[in-house]
């Protein structure tokens, strides 16, 4: 896809208009597209807010908000978001809080790249206020248990969903935690420029801990504070959902619980807000099967071993001559942020 | 011999001058790699200030690891070479499960916190450090 693709948002609200209206089974020129905007965030996927004007009103409103959200162009080999679309209409109908998805579209024509549409929610995903700003204090109280019963009810999905159709998934008969494992391990020999003996010994000891659990479930795969709204009530939508797989559902608590989603909260090792046990009963509580605290830990681990593989490759990106930032470039040395707590999680459980 | 001020007292001002400079000037995407500027500088002089230290140490715990009490290189290029080959022996060891279990893991375990440790004390703003406690 080339850069030509980078339309003017006028442009794309021209293209998007007629498309929208097809949807609604409207005369071309009944609907108009006003504001389409790019909102900050996102370099895996743009999300872009619109206002739809409908004459004659959709659902009753003449004037509704919508997000959009697409991959960005001129990156190749784009993927399709109709499946990212029916896993959230199907969250949707299974009672998770996410945003209600109207129309997914993967004519390349229309605007270059595959994306879908959905209703827009008000809220605050920024993890730092979340979890610090007096304004939220009230809402802190009932995060814990609230992640907890969106993530017993992501779980709960049957795998057997016809609109979960084309999710990625580990191999029937393989452990979806030594897939993972070998990914993850791959990317680090591909990409690290140097020896990383802490990793290499965090390998190691996660395959000798490979979670035996047969259990297969839809799982978010991007599980933290920082991909959930919350307003002062409490939690609005789940989002983010572009890495979801059938897979191990405790894998979505260990990555709430990985060291770098506490946003410098270490000792509320959930998500910066609470603790293993309140989370884990709190799961249980919402319908959630019960959890043994090693698997949880397994998962922990692999979180931060999967962070100090995202540091290398946002720091391989630069150091390949691909993006020349320099943010990209600051990125490797975090990696030993990722090592220092797997060493410290070897050596309390050695 | 350079005169003063140092190249870490250099680093020092062009942090100084981005943070006090530029960053209030600066809002949104630009505001924020104009900080991520000054962090690297002064990660920069953070390295520059402890380096020989450091691989000093690293050198000499990888030593006793791998069983040789060679004094490191005094060169700089030729001892990350030799750090390297070293840490690429260590990765092998870990790789074919000598570390598993027994008394070198728990040698392995202290040197790799050791070695983590020192990486943090370059990468990680002091304030950030703090944040985490």
């Amino acid at each position: 896809m080339s850069e030509a693709r980078r339309e003017t948002p006028e442009a794309m609200a021209e293209r998007l208009a007629p498309w929208l209206a097809a949807q609604l089974g409207r005369e071309a020129g009944s609907v108009r597209v006003h504001g389409l905007r790019r909102l900050a965030g996102g370099s895996s996927r743009e999300t872009w807010l619109l206002e739809l004007e409908v004459t004659g009103g959709w659902e009753g409103a003449e004037r509704r908000v919508l997000v959009l959200r697409r991959d960005p162009p001129g990156r190749g080999g784009e993927g399709d978001r109709s499946v990212e679309f029916r896993v959230v209409r199907a969250a949707h109908a299974a009672g998770v809080p996410v945003p209600r998805a109207h129309f997914a579209c993967s004519d390349l024509g229309v605007l270059g790249t595959s994306f879908y549409v959905m209703d827009f929610v008000a809220g605050e995903a920024l993890p730092r206020r979340l979890l610090r700003d007096e304004r939220y204090a009230g809402a802190r109280e009932k995060m814990v248990p609230q992640l907890a019963a969106i993530a017993a009810a992501i779980h709960r999905i049957p795998v057997e969903t016809p609109e979960l159709r084309g999710v990625p998934a580990a191999p029937p008969g393989a452990s979806p935690a030594e897939v993972e494992l070998a990914r993850v391990s791959d990317g680090i020999r591909a990409m690290a420029s140097e020896p990383h003996p802490a990793l290499d010994l965090a390998e190691r000891w996660l395959r000798a801990r490979l979670p035996r659990s047969a259990r297969r479930a839809l799982v978010h795969g991007d599980f933290r504070v920082g991909n959930v709204l919350f307003d002062e009530s409490g939690a609005r939508a789940m989002l983010d959902w572009e890495l979801c797989k059938i897979g191990d559902p405790v894998e979505d608590l260990g990555w709430l619980c990985t060291r770098a989603w506490r946003f410098g909260a270490d000792g509320l090792p959930a998500g910066g807000l609470g603790s293993r046990e309140e989370l884990l009963a709190a799961y249980r509580a919402a319908g959630g099967d019960e959890v043994d605290p090693e698997h949880l830990r397994f998962w922990e681990a692999m979180g931060s071993y999967k962070v100090a593989l995202v540091f290398i490759q946002q720091s391989w990106v630069y150091l390949t001559g691909r993006v020349p930032s320099l943010e990209l470039a600051s990125l490797g040395r975090r990696t030993a942020e990722a090592e220092e707590e797997l060493v410290r999680l070897m050596e309390e459980s050695p | 011999m350079n005169d003063r001020p140092t190249a870490e007292e250099l680093l020092r001002a062009v942090e100084r001058f981005l943070e006090a400079e530029v960053v209030p000037r600066l809002e949104g995407v630009p505001k924020f790699h104009a900080r991520v500027a000054a962090n690297v500088v002064a990660m920069v002089a953070r390295e520059i200030e402890t380096a020989d230290a450091h691989e000093r140490g690293e050198w000499l715990r990888l030593g006793a690891l791998l069983g040789s009490d060679d004094e490191p290189p005094e060169e700089r290029e030729v001892r990350r070479a030799a750090l390297l080959a070293r840490n690429r022996e260590l990765a092998e060891r870990i790789r074919a499960g000598e570390a598993d279990a027994g008394p070198w893991r728990a040698e392995l375990l202290a040197h790799l916190r050791h070695t983590v440790g020192d990486k943090l004390e370059v990468a990680r703003p002091p304030r950030q450090g703090r944040e985490g406690s």
